[in-house]
């Protein structure tokens, strides 16, 4: 039988166009370009070669994606943590309040990317506001440093996806049927129990996806190490920047690029073979409030 | 028969939710083994009043005395109370044993001892071929169950249920009346359940509360709240009842076109005050006896045969409404009546209760 284009999947064409000219065709572009030699000055040079992946696994770079990923995870765990908290309160809150605080948790996001980075030197650095703080409750030693460190890094990388976590959370908190958690204390469990048996599980997905956000946006972040980082925590979104632009090596960037979206990719298929498992069980806990 | 012992004194229990009153001052006394029923409209207290019971909400003023101590402030996974919820509120990631085994985990016994406990709780609600399936796997029957199972294996002292029956279609409903009344009867456990199903609490219960506006209106066993109820929101709410206003007089209320209603008049209702007097449909007789205390004339609107009887509608000049009249198949088949057919109806004085209007 001929396939006939229906009106959903015209309608769909547009956003395929879209993926297709600014995604699939320069990820391609930047796969063909890691099987070649870089050029002696600069540019490239035609021949195949497997050369840049070998380098990839280099311990001077492989170092530095273990770093990334350090730092990515560090930030991922400390976001979910924050983020599931205050999800947690706001799916409590009173109904009418929640759009309120959910808006006011997402309103950074609606500041620009650079600037909100900017926000944190001034911050953090020796003579900013956090050193003027401590100066005007008494103190009187070294200023602390503060920026230019893997904590501000990591801080910083927070502070921007922090929102992610909570709105990925708020979704099951706030569908959650109260009766499960009333049954779990009625049965004899401790808040805390009926914390780590029902709404945790119940609330994983959410979890998951706060975190992959979380960690695919970090782990290739570079505006964050560069600015707050000082350079000197190199994470790999740096190193690439640096191939392409400083060191003027196209096909080693593009095998480090290519080995990047590698590892988002995995993260992101563990993710949804994970929330494919507990959709079923998210859909029955909804289905119970609606009993 | 000795007189049964109390286990659950309501003294006084009121609860306010800011501005509005939920519960205004009820004491109920609540037996050990009985099968209690809260009833009332939505609205009425009922609900409140039972996660007062399980802990859920504090009462604003009020004891309640579980075995002589006050739990009133008593969290609810410290009660020997269990809540069967509405919704049954089961748990989505876990098999019906998990489900089950739950309540008995959290008190920490010995495996052993769990296992047994809720096999044998599995065989006694017949959920054990279900025992390994997902919540979502089961039918609406078989999660009620499951609810069931897994309050009951904590041998409360006290188990309440929230419309239990609310979400089963009228069949199953019926069947699952039948079925909780004979667990109640075999664990020996006191079941306190809320409804707005006057039904439901007639054919279960041991006795019942009726509430509104989160009063207490009557407590009593179902038949004595059905025969005498105390008010005439409760005649009105349970079961069917036939009102026909008027004015009290000497032996009676007379109705608006000037007949006599013979009936025991209430103390409280002086003479001439507004009141309605009313009958039940399955004492109004179709063509009485002559010497029947209470009679009138009507017209046959409607006739709906209901299996095992033939309910009335007829048109009198005692009421604006229809009166309600049931006959039984059997005397409906020895004296046939249809639409637009004149009829006579009496009933007794005895049967004539009178309320304030």
């Amino acid at each position: 039988m001929r396939y006939v284009p229906s009106r959903s999947s015209l309608l769909m064409a547009p956003a395929l166009a879209w993926l297709a000219a600014l995604m699939v065709v320069p990820c391609a572009l930047v796969l063909a370009l890691a099987f070649f030699r870089r050029g002696i000055y600069g540019g490239i040079d035609y021949t195949f070669t497997l050369e840049n992946f070998g380098q990839v696994f280099d311990p001077l770079y492989a170092g530095i994606f273990l770093n990334s990923a350090r730092i990515a995870g560090t930030a991922t765990l400390i976001a979910v943590v924050i983020g599931y908290a205050a999800a947690y309160a706001i799916a409590a809150a009173p109904r009418r309040w929640q759009p309120v605080f959910l808006f006011f948790a997402v309103l950074p996001f609606w500041s620009n990317y650079l600037i909100r980075t900017y926000a944190w030197i001034v911050l953090l650095n020796r003579e900013g506001l956090i050193t003027q703080l401590l100066r005007w409750v008494g103190y009187t030693g070294e200023p602390p440093s503060m920026l230019y460190t893997e904590g501000a890094v990591i801080a910083g990388l927070v502070y921007n996806y922090l929102p992610f976590v909570i709105l990925a959370c708020y979704a099951p908190l706030s569908r959650l049927n109260p009766e499960l958690a009333e049954a779990s204390r009625d049965l004899g469990a401790s808040a805390m129990t009926t914390f780590r048996r029902v709404i945790l599980p119940l609330t994983v997905p959410g979890i998951a996806a706060g975190a992959v956000f979380v960690f695919v946006l970090s782990i290739g972040n570079f505006v964050t190490p560069a600015l707050l980082g000082g350079g000197r925590f190199q994470m790999i979104g740096n190193l690439v920047y640096d191939q392409f632009l400083t060191a003027n090596d196209w096909p080693f960037g593009a095998a480090l690029a290519m080995a990047l979206i590698a590892i988002m990719l995995l993260v992101l298929m563990a993710q949804a073979i994970a929330a494919n498992r507990a959709s079923g069980r998210i859909a029955e806990a909804e289905g119970n409030a609606n009993g | 028969m000795s007189e049964p012992r109390t286990l659950l004194a309501i003294d006084r229990v009121s609860k306010n939710f800011g501005r509005v009153t939920a519960v205004d001052g009820i004491s109920l006394d609540i037996r050990e083994n009985e099968f209690f029923a809260l009833l009332g409209p939505s609205g009425c207290g009922k609900t409140t009043l039972l996660r007062m019971l399980a802990g859920f909400e504090t009462p604003s003023d009020g004891r309640i005395l579980l075995d002589g101590k006050d739990i009133a402030r008593m969290p609810p996974n410290k009660r020997p109370v269990n809540l069967m919820f509405q919704s049954y509120a089961l748990f989505p990631h876990m098999s019906v044993r998990a489900n089950v085994s739950y309540g008995l985990e959290m008190e920490r016994l010995p495996a052993k001892e769990i296992r047994a406990r809720v096999d044998a709780i599995l065989a006694t609600t017949e959920l054990v071929p279900f025992a390994d399936r997902k919540p979502e796997q089961l039918s609406g029957g078989q999660k009620q169950r499951v609810a069931l199972a897994r309050a009951l294996v904590k041998r409360p002292r006290l188990l309440l249920l929230d419309e239990p029956l609310g979400a089963l279609d009228k069949k199953l409903r019926g069947a699952m009346q039948l079925e909780l009344k004979r667990l109640q009867h075999e664990v020996g456990i006191t079941f306190v359940i809320v409804t707005h199903d006057q039904e439901e609490s007639l054919v279960m219960a041991d006795r019942m509360a009726v509430l509104k506006d989160g009063k207490l209106l009557q407590c009593d066993t179902p038949h004595a709240v059905y025969e005498h109820p105390a008010e005439r929101f409760v005649a009105d709410f349970i079961g069917v009842m036939n009102f026909i206003p008027g004015k009290v007089s000497a032996d009676g209320v007379v109705a608006a076109n000037g007949a006599r209603i013979a009936g025991k008049v209430p103390a409280a209702l002086s003479s001439g005050a507004a009141a309605v007097a009313s009958v039940r449909p399955e004492r109004v007789r179709l063509f009485p006896s002559a010497d029947t205390a209470n009679r009138t004339t009507g017209t046959v609107e409607v006739l709906a045969y209901q299996g095992l009887d033939l309910q009335l509608h007829v048109r009198t000049p005692l009421s604006p409404k229809p009166f309600l009249v049931r006959v039984t198949a059997d005397a409906a088949d020895r004296r046939p009546v249809a639409s637009g057919d004149q009829v006579e109806l009496g009933w007794d004085a005895a049967d004539v209760r009178i309320f304030a209007e």
